[in-house]
């Protein structure tokens, strides 16, 4: 731990200290991986908002997305900024706390509580780095299984997600079919495409470029690894807008200056913003966990976990679904949600599916958009119905 | 075609509406095809207690479905039926929708198969008015129900009650029960033989059994 020093990066804290209610699960209660390993022990970090009523059918589970954390409508410990959902999630939003139990846990792998690679490793007493086996979507959900347990809930009323979120949400259906009363998996797809693993791999690369990643013991080493992961960031960064909302914001615009300086400044507004991106992704984020987390979607395909049929993923599942995507997405493009969707009427599933009109590309669902605002409390609110629900949770 | 058509239209539609509701048994699972902003839909699940499910072409009106909590999917007919499994559904209703289809017989099909029975209404272009206006003015009809012209329809594939009757027999459909409907939405006198019906109904309903 004498790397540690509490002047360095909030995330390293947060990491092992998190500022979040955390659920430790000793040496006898390991979670089984999918690749193989075991991790024991192990902790899940997760925030609460609301309050769950008294039979315990009022919670909603919601997934974060590759970088996200669980501080969804709270301010982050890191950035010091508002929660990444806070427009869906509080008092009389779409995802409203005053009738909702919302639970939002750290995935499995990440870099905020729960264990990951920036986690001690129990067997030497220093960061795991690469010795942290490789976790898959279905670990995550296991983990998140196993909060659920904790917390004493059987059937979630809602599990929603965009992204990497979203594969969570259908992972949770294929594994958990009975705990899953409705499900929305956003922005998402059944599995990674062959352009998106990619990308990824250039985030990867990017990584273990750097110097200072240090075959991904910068922790002990007391390096930062930094120059790397900026610039997985700033690539990633770009496939989560779209061309127009590119050109839309920044278009050729030059950055502070009326003339290219004949150099390689940051001229253009877009480089500019760039940089800005990869700066403050890695005052928040643990390279190593970029490494783990962005694996873990590539090797999601839930077909092929079903024997190669999606509809054998959900067959005789009673989960009501809302399925959604957004024109301007060309990461996870509607014909992914679309395959989602045939799947679900294939199995015979309720399923209700918008593609929403924007400009906004794949973060399209972190933003205020009020089609995706007026589809959640629709689907929320029939659902609602459906279960008939006491939609007053007692007061505390 | 007057400023009172709008309000004619409207309530035409909705008694094409109540008609097909009340041919639906309380309690089915029903998938509207072309649900529109989910009128039927609504209704079938109110007022039949179904479980009503629907496919919209139109964003805008999947989303106002959503929104109103019902069970509705961004899609399109010609291509998205053969994703449902076969008898997965009591009724399939397409309404007021055939004639904008690809291929409308390829939709017919798929909806007998995924359905215990296919409901279809579409407008009759053997409606006398129709006739006449061809007849006497040699120009594509325009009706109050059929208000576009030729270059900007989206209804493609126009038929007639005859033609319908005559598809039903080349795909092997039993016609169950078929009604027309006068320009109020009024079934037209039943006994009247069909080929009057194919004069004076300027809409039908069609209630279709795979055999």
């Amino acid at each position: 731990m004498t790397h540690h020093a509490a002047s360095e990066i909030g995330q390293r804290n947060e990491a092992t200290h998190p500022s979040s209610a955390v659920v430790q699960f000793d040496a006898d209660a390991p979670l089984q991986l999918e690749g193989g390993g075991r991790l024991a022990p192990w902790s899940v970090a997760y925030q609460t908002y609301g309050a769950l009523n008294a039979d315990r059918s009022n919670a909603i589970l919601i997934c974060h997305a590759l970088t996200g954390d669980q501080h969804v409508a709270n301010v982050n410990p890191v950035t010091g900024k508002g929660g990444w959902w806070e427009t869906m999630v509080g008092p009389g939003k779409p995802f409203d706390t005053n009738r909702f139990f919302v639970i939002c846990s750290n995935v499995l792998g990440s870099c905020l509580g729960t264990t990951g690679p920036a986690s001690i490793n129990p067997a030497n007493g220093r960061p795991y780095a690469l010795d942290f086996p490789v976790v898959t979507i279905r670990d995550m959900v296991n983990a998140q299984a196993r909060l659920m347990d904790h917390l004493g809930i059987e059937t979630i009323f809602c599990v929603a997600g965009g992204s990497m979120g979203g594969m969570q949400v259908l992972e949770w259906v294929a594994s958990f079919p009975h705990r899953v009363f409705s499900a929305m998996p956003i922005a998402t797809a059944a599995k990674h495409s062959a352009q998106n693993i990619a990308f990824h791999e250039v985030g990867r690369q990017a990584v273990m470029a750097d110097p200072e990643w240090r075959k991904g013991r910068y922790l002990d080493e007391g390096t930062r690894s930094e120059k790397g992961l900026a610039v997985a960031r700033m690539a990633a960064h770009i496939t989560y807008l779209s061309e127009q909302a590119l050109h839309r914001k920044f278009g050729r615009n030059f950055q502070d200056r009326m003339a290219p300086t004949f150099s390689f400044d940051a001229d253009f507004e877009v480089e500019s913003y760039l940089r800005y991106q990869g700066r403050a992704f890695v005052e928040r984020f643990d390279a190593n966990s970029y490494l783990f987390l962005t694996r873990a979607m590539d090797y999601f395909d839930l077909a092929k976990d079903h024997g190669g049929s999606l509809a054998h993923a959900f067959a005789g599942t009673k989960t009501r679904f809302c399925v959604v995507s957004f024109t301007s997405d060309w990461l996870f493009p509607t014909k992914d949600s679309r395959a989602i969707v045939h799947a679900l009427n294939a199995a015979g599933a309720s399923v209700s599916f918008v593609e929403i009109e924007t400009d906004k590309g794949h973060d399209a669902f972190l933003l205020e958009l009020p089609d995706l605002f007026n589809t959640t409390r629709g689907f929320i609110d029939s659902a609602a119905r459906a279960k008939e629900l006491s939609v007053k949770a007692e007061a505390r | 075609m007057t400023s009172i058509s709008s309000h004619d239209d409207q309530f035409n539609a909705r008694v094409d509406l109540h008609h097909l509701a009340e041919m639906v048994a309380e309690g089915s699972r029903v998938l509207d095809v072309g649900c529109g902003d989910g009128t039927l839909l609504r209704l079938l699940a109110e007022k039949r207690g179904a479980d009503a499910r629907g496919i919209e072409i139109s964003q805008k009106g999947v989303n106002e479905c959503v929104t109103k909590g019902l069970s509705v999917i961004q899609g399109d007919a010609d291509s998205d039926l053969i994703f449902y499994p076969d008898q997965s559904f009591d009724y399939v209703i397409l309404s007021q929708t055939l004639q904008a289809m690809n291929r409308p017989r390829e939709v017919v099909e798929h909806m007998l198969r995924i359905g215990r029975y296919a409901i279809v209404s579409f407008p009759n272009f053997g409606h006398w008015r129709i006739r006449f206006q061809l007849l006497f003015s040699g120009r594509m009809p325009v009706t109050k129900n059929l208000s576009y012209s030729w270059y900007e329809t989206p209804n493609i594939h126009f038929c007639t009650i005859d033609d319908f009757t005559s598809l039903c027999k080349d795909i092997d459909a039993k016609i169950d029960h078929a009604v027309a409907l006068d320009r109020f939405g009024i079934p037209v006198r039943t006994d009247l033989p069909r080929t009057l019906w194919n004069f004076f109904g300027e809409q039908a309903v069609f209630v279709l059994s795979p055999r």
